[in-house]
């Protein structure tokens, strides 16, 4: 029996972990529907919205380095902290003057271009976030504390070690993730689906030419997607810098992304949920059935090789739109 | 069909519109100019794709550019929806000079257009891809969009009651809910119309409507654009290949010929210009 419910318990931290692999590929599947464009900067993305937050809050002076090393002065802090709720609101005003930036000196000048000229163009974008978060911010790994609740949850412990006699360890983050992100990709499918907005971004994604001539601003749709997508970084960001500190492999879980995208399908909201979900719980499960007859650590590969059967049976994934050419 | 008949003969003797508004013989309403083109040069590169062209359309005719492959018809087309910006001339729009528009600027005056190569949303529904025509009426903000809430719903409940009007005026109903990618050459193009009708327009400029249609499927198109414009009081202006079509449908034609307008009037006019069949029957050089 505790065999079973320690089973459980994985499938609930397997969903939880889940949840934050959707986080980060709702950000590319957003880009994805509205340009077209696998936005290789994502994880950057998010790297570089949790370096800001923490930049922000604990008050660092931005380029400090660079000032110091030009001028020869040693500056580092400005002296005061900022409230979290306060550096959230600014970080994100940071990601909307980013997403107006990239589409004024990177995405105008591509209208029309091939998708993997767009591709090639996300790639430098990260390289170059990469540098621009390590040189306004400095290299160093930095914690990150906006005040959500952390450790296990003592309630649920003790509520199930009461109903089954087996205490659920279950940490109270990523109760709290997954609550966030609910309410992220509900507000999300409602924007999409409902909102004028939203249907223009749908438009966009289909067919630049159409779009204009039906009234469409492709700047404003750009603008906005890239800041939705900025925005979600940040939530991203701010779940993982929280459980594992804000450090330069953060933009590695873009790679995690990847599978969930691939299992999901490229073009689907809820697919990227879905596919978090499985690979999040099936990685875990795996792990925990399968891992002890091969010598463990098949974390690191079981989400690849999932996502390499679907591209071989089902290359759309799950949900995702099978785009049939007439010829 | 019948009405097109009587159209045609009506113009062998309507006479060539002098003064601002007439009637034509079967009774439309033709206008004051709603749009002028004054000397128009195009270039890309060295090639020069309109020549000094000036031409104008009048509120509530059918106009249409005619010429051979590569004359100019498609690039003319899209000067007049901001999709190319000419090097030398004006454009004027209901009485205002039109400075260099982006295309969703020019949409925004009321100018819908077609393409020549279908450009429809195949991912979405033929009835999302006519809602998207409708992007520019809807005023309320998003939230209320988000949440459907007040009058946020009165609005789509409109804009979808417009929309199921131009589905019925065009006969596709059956289709409404089929993915566009999934349909046929002709009611792709017929969605196409209907998406450009949903904008309400004030001009609808049509890029070869029946390019590649069966004729059949041409006699549905040509009914529907008098009916649009007859019922719509729309102002149309038609790129087209089929001279029996053409001459047919229009009140007037201007003709190109190598980035050069080598005529204009009434179809009997241009039918019986010279130039006009030098250019389309070739002349013989000695």
């Amino acid at each position: 029996m505790d065999q079973f419910f320690f089973a459980a318990e994985v499938v609930a931290n397997g969903l939880m972990t889940g949840v934050m692999y959707s986080l980060v590929a709702l950000g590319f599947v957003l880009i994805f529907k509205a340009s077209g464009v696998f936005n290789y900067a994502q994880g950057v993305l998010a790297l570089f919205a949790a370096l800001t937050l923490v930049g922000i809050q604990q008050g660092q002076i931005p380029f400090a380095d660079l000032i110091n090393a030009a001028f020869g002065t040693s500056l580092h802090q400005f002296g005061w902290t900022v409230p979290a709720v306060l550096a959230i609101a600014l970080t994100a005003g940071v990601m909307v003057l980013l997403a107006f930036l990239i589409e004024k000196l990177v995405l105008q000048h591509l209208v029309g271009q091939e998708p993997i000229i767009l591709f090639m163009a996300t790639i430098g974008l990260a390289y170059f976030l990469e540098g621009l978060g390590d040189v306004m911010w400095g290299a160093d790994i930095k914690t990150l504390d906006v005040g959500l609740p952390q450790g296990i949850s003592d309630a649920i412990e003790g509520a199930t070690a009461e109903w089954f006699g087996y205490g659920f360890f279950i940490d109270r983050l990523d109760i709290w993730a997954t609550l966030i992100a609910a309410i992220l990709v509900a507000a999300l499918v409602a924007f999409a689906q409902y909102t004028k907005q939203g249907r223009a971004m749908r438009a966009v994604a289909d067919d630049h030419q159409a779009a204009l001539s039906v009234g469409i601003s492709l700047r404003f749709i750009w603008v906005m997607v890239w800041s939705i997508a900025g925005f979600v970084a940040l939530v991203a960001g701010i779940m993982w810098g929280t459980k594992s500190g804000v450090q330069f492999s953060l933009s590695l879980i873009a790679l995690k992304a990847l599978p969930v995208l691939m299992l999901g399908g490229f073009t689907s909201i809820p697919g990227a949920i879905v596919g978090g979900l499985i690979i999040g719980v099936g990685e875990k499960l795996f792990e925990f059935f399968i891992g002890p007859m091969v010598g463990g650590a098949t974390e690191n590969w079981f989400a690849y090789v999932l996502a390499l059967v679907f591209l071989v049976f089902r290359p759309q994934g799950l949900f995702g739109e099978r785009i049939i050419e007439r010829v | 069909m019948t009405r097109m008949q009587t159209q045609s003969q009506s113009q062998s003797q309507a006479p060539l519109p002098a003064q601002d508004g007439h009637v034509t013989a079967d009774g439309r309403q033709i206008g004051g100019v709603m749009m002028e083109m004054k000397n128009i040069t195009l270039r890309f590169g060295g090639v020069v794709a309109i020549k000094d062209i000036s031409f104008d359309i009048r509120q509530g005719e059918i106009r249409a550019i005619i010429g051979p492959n590569g004359a100019g018809k498609s690039s003319m087309l899209n000067v007049i929806s901001g999709f190319y910006h000419p090097q030398e001339g004006e454009v004027w729009f209901k009485g205002y000079r039109r400075g260099p528009m982006k295309p969703y600027e020019v949409a925004r005056l009321g100018i819908a257009r077609t393409f020549q190569n279908i450009a429809l949303f195949d991912g979405m529904s033929v009835l999302d891809n006519i809602m998207t025509g409708r992007l520019n009426r809807m005023k309320s903000g998003f939230l209320a969009q988000a949440l459907w809430w007040g009058p946020a719903e009165r609005e789509e409940n409109l804009n979808r009651e417009a929309v199921e009007k131009i589905i019925d005026f065009l006969e596709i109903q059956n289709i409404r809910k089929t993915p566009v990618g999934r349909l046929p050459y002709g009611l792709k193009k017929r969605v196409e119309l209907a998406r450009a009708l949903a904008a309400e327009p004030q001009l609808l400029l049509l890029d070869e409507p029946m390019a590649g249609m069966n004729v059949e499927e041409k006699e549905d198109m040509s009914r529907f654009i008098l009916d649009v414009n007859d019922e719509f009081g729309t102002t149309i202006a038609l790129i087209e290949h089929d001279m029996g079509v053409v001459m047919d449908l229009s009140d007037r034609v201007v003709v190109m010929d190598y980035g050069r307008k080598i005529g204009d009037g009434t179809p009997d006019e241009v039918r019986s210009n010279q130039d006009v069949i030098d250019a389309y029957l070739g002349v013989a050089h000695d």
